[in-house]
């Protein structure tokens, strides 16, 4: 992505896409961070397959890719929200409060398409208020969603109490809980797939996704290059609550309960995956296809382990282990190079 | 944004000392324009409310003793997130360090016995500090952002206390009755923890105010450019800050042992959030340069207030967290608000000066 990037700034553009940097094209492709954080995937993934027994199972996929799946889906927007400079720590309440609403109208015998339908809304709102408040109101993200982690979850809770509805059409459970035959692969991968293709267009095709990037680099130059920062960072936050109020609905019925506390703390696992997948905390750089593999190698790292009989718990440390050295190691690699003498 | 960051005067509320009218308008007009003013009038509404509803609130032994006992570990927290966020960082972690030293007190007074209560109280804060340590190192060291670091901290730390716990818990039966004492017993009316926790302010508030030290973390919060070429030491300080924030969730996990006698693998999960909650509700700005740790101390007791007066008045329990998101909203906004009109004043004051 900085090759195109570059290639719009750039005086003579066809000559330089491929040398910026001193580098050729692919040696900058392998050597970015996308390409590190896939290559670890497959690695892991290849390893795990071959030392750890019933790894490369299909039923293992299977419950790799549903137990991701809500990860997956919610990690798309957020890179969008992060790749402007802000954050949404929000998004898991935005799904409690989903699920919790799929739940109420299920048990009104509302109609499944109608009730999803305004699942959806409620997140769209769920987003705006947020886009709204960061945006209008001019507060900062982290402050905003500090307080709407507690405000939607609050609702949430508020709405069902400690009560938790479980009976649910079984034909919509199987959609979230089934695979095509015994192949591994969940339906559900059908619209995140679809979800991923969207959403990766829109943020390196589009001139919207370019505009997401120039202004986490700068927004003061973003809003003089005529890109509307407010209505982009606004989208953003609308796109994060619709599709956590999504992921909201597939946990309902992955699951088959709809608790006013599903989902809690899944916010953190979506943030620790985006910038595993070399987005940075500080806006205006990152790629889809390396956020894809950061989540899938989160989610293939502790499936290997929880079938190697590590417990959850020592999972949870190296979640944590791998989080901070993916964001430690790239900082010290540059300050150590920035030390060394340059040779001329 | 930049524009609002821009006065570098950290106590927003003191503003230039205005030298009209005696020391009692004076005093008036710093009280009203102090940011910690109206958040003290929240507690003071929610407390008399619900005293109103319900005299037992306040009017009774034990709810009185209730009322400072419950927020006192929150008070902690929030005091060392507030010197963490004047930085301009924050301490993701605070929840996962009491989980962890909670047990560790357990763990002491069951493997070491007779050990002194001093001991386990100045393990639970060492323990607390190193933890800070780390984290500190890794923010200041590696220059990556707090919010990632201690993201990632809060992982490992939960992980570490649930493997170390496992499905064990600690009883108040494998507790010396003497340290459950200190979680129950008042002095002078106050409450041993409550007095501990008041005690800590104090001194973190003097500090910040008064020590060089300490107006260094909130010049460093307001333009860390600025205070890197002004030699200040910012790696240093920060690092400091979040040593302090560890070694104060550490003393609170030691209190929270004393408090409720028991701790198992999930003690203290969430926290850390309700600690941030405290501090921005208290008026400290989350960009760092401002607030004090007296408000996000009220912002605590606020808090906790809110969610014991809630059931009282009337509202399910459950509708507690929404209150809370709302009144975490309203502070920031009215923060902004606060922020706008400084700002426009000082503009005000520079064009004057300049006819």
């Amino acid at each position: 992505m900085s090759s195109a990037t570059t290639t719009a700034t750039a005086p003579s553009p066809e000559p330089r896409a491929l040398t910026d940097y001193g580098r050729p094209l692919w040696r900058r492709l392998l050597i970015s961070r996308e390409a590190t954080i896939i290559a670890a995937l497959i690695v892991v993934s290849i390893v795990a397959s071959a030392v750890v027994p019933y790894f490369g199972s299909t039923t293992t996929v299977d419950f790799l890719l549903l137990d991701t799946a809500p990860i997956l889906m919610i990690a798309l927007p957020m890179t969008f929200v992060i790749v402007t400079g802000e954050i949404d720590l929000s998004v898991a309440s935005t799904l409690g409060l989903s699920s919790v609403t799929l739940g109420l109208l299920t048990q009104a015998h509302v109609p499944m398409i109608l009730s999803i339908l305004v699942c959806l809304v409620v997140g769209l709102v769920a987003g705006a208020v947020n886009g709204f408040l960061v945006t209008v109101v001019g507060l900062p993200s982290i402050a905003v969603t500090i307080g709407t982690i507690a405000l939607y979850r609050g609702i949430a809770v508020g709405l069902l109490g400690t009560t938790t509805i479980t009976t649910f059409p079984s034909s919509w459970e199987g959609l979230a809980q089934n695979q095509f035959g015994t192949s591994g692969i969940p339906y559900v991968m059908v619209p995140i797939v679809v979800l991923i293709l969207v959403f990766g267009a829109v943020l390196h095709f589009t001139s919207f996704g370019r505009g997401l990037f120039a202004l986490g680099l700068s927004k003061d130059t973003a809003a003089f290059s005529g890109i509307n920062v407010n209505r982009s960072k606004f989208i953003a936050f609308l796109l994060t609550g619709v599709v956590s109020a999504l992921a909201g609905v597939f946990w309902t019925l992955r699951y088959a309960t709809a608790r006013g506390d599903n989902g809690t703390g899944l916010e953190l696992s979506v943030i620790a995956a985006v910038l595993l997948g070399g987005v940075s905390i500080f806006g205006g750089k990152g790629a889809l296809p390396g956020v894809i593999a950061g989540v899938l190698l989160i989610g293939v790292l502790q499936s290997a382990l929880q079938l190697a009989g590590v417990s959850s718990d020592a999972i949870t440390v190296v979640t944590g282990i791998v989080l901070v050295l993916s964001v430690v190691t790239p900082q010290v690699i540059t300050r150590v190079r920035a030390r060394r003498p340059r040779a001329a | 944004m930049t524009a609002v960051e821009a006065p570098p005067t950290p106590a927003r509320g003191s503003g230039p000392s205005p030298t009209t009218g005696n020391a009692v308008t004076r005093g008036l007009r710093r009280l009203t324009r102090a940011r910690e003013t109206g958040i003290v009038i929240a507690v003071i509404v929610v407390v008399v409310v619900t005293t109103l509803v319900n005299p037992s609130f306040l009017f009774s032994v034990d709810g009185w003793r209730d009322l400072l006992l419950t927020p006192a570990m929150l008070l902690l927290l929030a005091v060392g997130e507030a010197m963490v966020i004047v930085t301009r960082s924050v301490d993701l972690s605070v929840g996962s360090v009491v989980g962890l030293t909670a047990y560790l007190t357990g763990e002491l007074f069951i493997h070491v016995p007779g050990i002194p209560i001093v001991v386990v109280f100045l393990a639970g804060i060492v323990a607390g500090g190193i933890l800070g340590l780390i984290n500190g190192a890794l923010v200041a060291f590696a220059k990556v952002p707090a919010l990632v670091i201690t993201l990632g901290t809060l992982y490992v730390y939960r992980g570490v206390n649930v493997l170390w716990t496992g499905s064990n818990q600690i009883n108040p039966s494998q507790l010396p009755d003497n340290f459950l004492n200190i979680g129950t017993n008042s002095i002078v009316g106050l409450p041993y923890l409550f007095f501990i926790a008041l005690v800590v302010v104090l001194i973190a508030g003097w500090y910040m105010r008064n020590k060089r030290s300490g107006r260094e973390l909130y010049a460093i919060g307001s333009d860390p450019a600025a205070a890197e070429l002004y030699g200040l030491k910012v790696t240093q300080r920060v690092f400091i800050a979040f040593v302090i924030s560890g070694a104060l969730a550490g003393l609170a996990g030691v209190l929270f042992t004393a408090r409720y006698g028991t701790s198992d693998s999930q003690t203290g999960t969430g926290l850390e959030l309700q600690a941030v909650g405290a501090a921005v509700i208290g008026g400290v700005a989350i960009f760092g340069g401002s607030g004090s740790v007296y408000g996000a101390a009220i912002g605590a007791f606020l808090l906790i207030t809110i969610s014991r007066a809630l059931p009282i008045l009337g509202v399910q329990s459950f509708w507690q967290q929404a209150v809370v998101g709302i009144l975490i909203i309203g502070a920031i906004i009215l923060d902004r608000y606060l922020a706008l009109r400084v700002s426009r004043r000082l503009l005000a004051e520079r064009e004057n000066s300049h006819e």
